[in-house]
């Protein structure tokens, strides 16, 4: 393994974690976006970097279906979106970023904890990356939690599926169909997505899921 | 070449379902389908004979289909072409019976396309030769036997019969599924050679049987798995009835032999034995006690059915008790009997309840309370029922007395075994054997006189008529075969030779065919040998001597009297001793401890005119003990869940990825 290939690949995945980071702090919903598109972008680096010194075609592909379809059209297409709600000024509670910050912290650990330990005989390359792919995927799942509105749920579903990618282009299994299929089914997930967003701000008179609680059938318990 | 035919037979049945779901609504639908059933029947059966007595060596097919890293393999060898026979004579016969049957079928489409597939789902079980092909053909043979018992699911009471039997057959695949994934290891050595040739540690084994014991034996009926049976059995259409009871039954007995005689191969400790024997034992005295309270036709059959699975697996324990002590010349007498009463209880199981179709037909009742006399009108159905009800009440010279004779030997030979507790466990279970066997008689003497000697008890029985020709047909075959296996048991024997000895290591019993009038010596004759042909014809000439003397020296004139009244005239059918009252006696003796049956008689005071009343209250103990505490369990917990149904979408993703994030920590800390 060459030492600045390792490098570089390194710093790629690690960049995916940071800009997750990013994600999670950010509370203005057009910002989300364009840090959700700066996510892709790394991750389609990251996937062509590992393209390159796999020596594996097919990567690149899946490099430019990141870079095409996650990187420029579902982020424009959520800022269509959220023009046409009218939220894009929106400012969104969140209840304490030192807290989320902190939890993310931990959830970075944890995931080079238990990565590490089980991938020890795989290659370094492939062990970083499984570990920061974990970890992508946890800070996607948390902003998931912690967030209200449906918007940054989507971003986060979004970026949990990015961690996912990540960690299939440095395990050097995925076939190509499934990675093309999955890339279309997150596109169409996008479509389904932005019709509900729609007809839950139509009903209710607002993406924040909080609100829609409130009309819940009373709890049976 | 036998397998690729035998491969091919299941095929044109699921083809046969295929083009059924088509046209199954016009009238002469019915008729093709049987008709095709009964062909490819007919020609399996005759495969599976010639393979069996030819004695070829067992025959292998892999299939690239299923699995792409294992594929489908089937194997044809004497334990599977000896199923094959049981399973395709019960289905021809059953398909000939429905030639007839099938023509009063109210929703033939909802019979139909199941029917063939159920079929080829049996068959395919017995020529699987890897788990993944098994239990896939379990499986297709569970649902369709499934969709079949649901077949007339308008009656409340067969949807309830469907849900519990879906429940168990899951749960039973479930404990398969188990014990294959024991048997084939970390490497998953799915194959059935590898798990032959696998060896896995005596705790795991000891596993392994128990899971069979629980896959196979809640299919097969053992007590206390066996409460979705009686329910489900005779909630179908009674050809198919006859199938779930006399075959499929029997092709969870294979699974069990294959599992445990074959497959987990010789190390079998001494008290695997112990534990099967006390199961059959028990499955079968309570299989009859059950019966004997049934007056519903078809479930008191199904209760023998579990009543008689307990005596096949009286057979199997010995054989695993003598197996674990290296006694094979034992363990061979104790396969022999009960693989020998695999094949009698299919045939006289399957004539049973075909001949309870019949009284189906005729009468639409299943209750006894409401037959009776039925000898008149229907002299055919019920000589043939007859000859039933004499076979599983194991009465020489029929097939069932030979069987369980044969149970009897290896029981007699248990002294022989060192431990003390199977010296004592052993002929426990032949006392339990003995008791059965004699409530078995009982029983069948009420099914019997209750359904079709005496006067009718009702309208519908009065009515009754003669059954079709295809029907009588098929259960006069079986009859014939009854008889035939009871008189000619040393063929059976010699056929089931090469299937014993390839689950016992090689040993079988001694070639009977060269014994002087086909007498059957399964050990030494100066122990014990049993001859039912000199039987037979003790009966037959005693019988005409008698028959002759008293038309000699009385009168030679069929005289009809007016039944005894009592001194009342005119009396009712209902005064006849009803099934009930027969079951009185036996029920005071066991039911009040076994069922905690009480009866309360109301007597109105003089000069009230309301009926005095008569009511037994029984309780089952293993559906109270065994079942109804987990059911309860299982509400009381989901209802105490049942919030979780209604949490909003951020609290169910922080459920998740609680979940995942305690998890991961778990295993990082294990670590």
């Amino acid at each position: 393994m060459h030492g600045l290939a390792f490098d570089i690949a390194h710093l790629l995945a690690g960049g995916m974690v940071i800009v997750s980071f990013l994600l999670l702090y950010q509370d203005r919903v057009s910002a989300l976006l364009n840090i959700f598109a700066l996510h892709s972008l790394v991750l389609a680096l990251a996937v062509g970097w590992q393209a390159h010194i796999q020596d594996a075609p097919h990567l690149y592909v899946t490099a430019v279906i990141a870079l095409v379809f996650k990187a420029i059209i579902i982020p424009t297409a959520l800022y269509r979106i959220v023009r046409r709600l009218g939220i894009h000024r929106t400012l969104e509670v969140v209840g304490g970023v030192g807290r989320d910050m902190l939890a993310g912290t931990g959830l970075v650990a944890l995931a080079i904890l238990v990565m590490l330990p089980v991938t020890a005989t795989a290659d370094p390359l492939a062990r970083e990356d499984l570990a920061f792919a974990l970890a992508v995927v946890l800070l996607g799942l948390l902003l998931m939690v912690v967030r209200h509105n449906a918007i940054s749920l989507v971003i986060g579903f979004m970026s949990l599926e990015n961690g996912l990618v990540l960690a299939a282009a440095g395990a050097r299994g995925m076939p190509l169909a499934v990675e093309i299929s999955i890339a279309f089914s997150v596109l169409i997930a996008l479509i389904v997505i932005g019709v509900f967003l729609f007809r839950i701000r139509e009903r209710f008179d607002s993406v924040d899921m909080q609100a829609m609680d409130a009309f819940r059938e009373e709890r049976r318990r | 070449m036998t397998l690729p035919l035998l491969l091919i037979l299941p095929m044109l049945l699921l083809a046969a379902g295929v083009y059924a779901v088509i046209i199954a609504r016009s009238p002469a639908c019915s008729r093709q389908m049987y008709g095709v059933a009964l062909a490819v029947s007919t020609v399996a059966l005759m495969a599976a004979l010639a393979y069996l007595f030819s004695g070829q060596a067992p025959e292998t097919l892999r299939l690239p289909i299923g699995l792409p890293w294992l594929g489908a393999h089937f194997r044809l060898d004497p334990l599977a072409a000896f199923f094959l026979i049981v399973v395709n004579l019960g289905s021809a016969v059953a398909s000939l019976f429905a030639l007839g049957y099938g023509q009063h079928e109210k929703a033939p489409e909802r019979v139909l396309p199941f029917y063939p597939a159920f079929l080829a789902g049996m068959n395919l079980v017995l020529l699987a030769d890897d788990a993944f092909s098994f239990l896939f053909a379990w499986e297709f043979m569970s649902l369709s036997s499934w969709a079949l018992v649901m077949a007339h699911h308008q009656d409340p009471a067969n949807v309830r019969a469907g849900y519990l039997y879906l429940v168990m057959a899951c749960f039973g695949t479930l404990a398969l599924l188990l014990a294959f994934g024991l048997l084939a290891g970390p490497d998953g050595g799915y194959n059935f050679d590898a798990i032959r040739t696998g060896r896995i540690t005596p705790e795991l084994a000891a596993l392994v049987l128990i899971l069979a014991l629980i896959g196979a034996g809640s299919k097969a009926g053992l007590v206390p798995l066996h409460v979705w049976l009686p329910l489900a059995h005779p909630a179908a259409p009674s050809h198919v009835s006859a199938l779930m009871s006399g075959v499929m039954t029997k092709v969870a007995v294979y699974g069990f032999i294959r599992i445990i005689f074959d497959l987990l191969g010789e190390p079998v400790a001494w008290w695997w034995g112990g534990i099967v024997l006390a199961l059959g034992g028990i499955t079968a005295v309570l299989g009859v006690l059950y019966a004997l309270m049934q007056h519903d036709l078809k479930r008191l059959l199904a209760y023998h059915t579990v009543e008689n699975i307990g005596i096949i697996f009286i057979g199997l324990g010995l054989a695993l008790a003598f197996q674990g002590n290296q006694m094979y010349a034992s363990a061979a007498l104790a396969l022999t009997a009960a693989l020998f009463h695999v094949l009698n209880h299919s045939l006289f199981k399957s004539l049973l309840f075909l001949g309870t179709g019949a009284v189906l037909t005729a009468t639409g009742e299943r209750d006894m309370e409401q037959l009776g006399g039925l000898i008149h009108p229907m002299p055919y159905t019920a000589l043939a029922f007859l000859m039933g009800a004499a076979a599983i009440s194991a009465l020489p010279p029929l097939n069932g007395f030979v069987s369980e004779w044969l149970t009897f030997q290896a029981i007699l030979i248990s002294p022989e075994l060192p431990q003390w507790l199977l010296k004592f466990l052993a002929p426990a279970v032949g006392a339990l054997l003995a008791l059965s066997a004699a409530l078995a008689a009982a029983c069948f003497v009420k099914a019997f006189g209750i359904t079709f000697l005496g006067r009718p008890r009702s309208p519908v029985a009065a009515q009754a008529r003669e059954t079709d020709r295809y029907s009588l047909t098929a259960m006069f075959i079986l009859a014939g075969l009854c008889l035939l296996a009871g008189i000619l048991p040393g063929l059976v024997v010699d056929g089931l030779g090469p299937v014993v000895g390839q689950i016992n290591g090689g040993a079988q019993l001694t070639a009977q065919h060269s014994q002087p009038w086909l007498t059957l010596v399964p050990i030494v004759d100066v122990k014990s040998t049993y001859n039912g042909l000199l039987v037979l014809l003790f009966m037959a000439i005693s019988g005409s001597i008698a028959a002759l003397l008293i038309h000699r020296l009385a009168s030679n004139r069929v005289r009809r009297g007016p039944a005894w009244d009592c001194g009342f005239p005119d009396a009712s059918p209902a005064t006849q001793y009803t099934a009930g009252s027969f079951a009185q006696p036996i029920r005071r003796v066991f039911g009040s401890v076994v069922f905690q049956a009480r009866e309360r008689v109301t007597m109105p005071p003089p000069g009230d005119l309301r009926p005095a009343k008569l009511e037994v209250r029984m309780r089952d103990p293993i559906w109270e003990l065994g079942y109804a505490p987990i059911a309860a369990a299982v509400v009381a917990i989901s209802t105490r869940f049942n919030y979780l149904q209604y949490l909003t979408i951020r609290r169910y993703l922080s459920l998740v990825f609680g979940a995942l994030v305690l998890l991961l920590l778990g295993m990082a800390l294990w670590r």
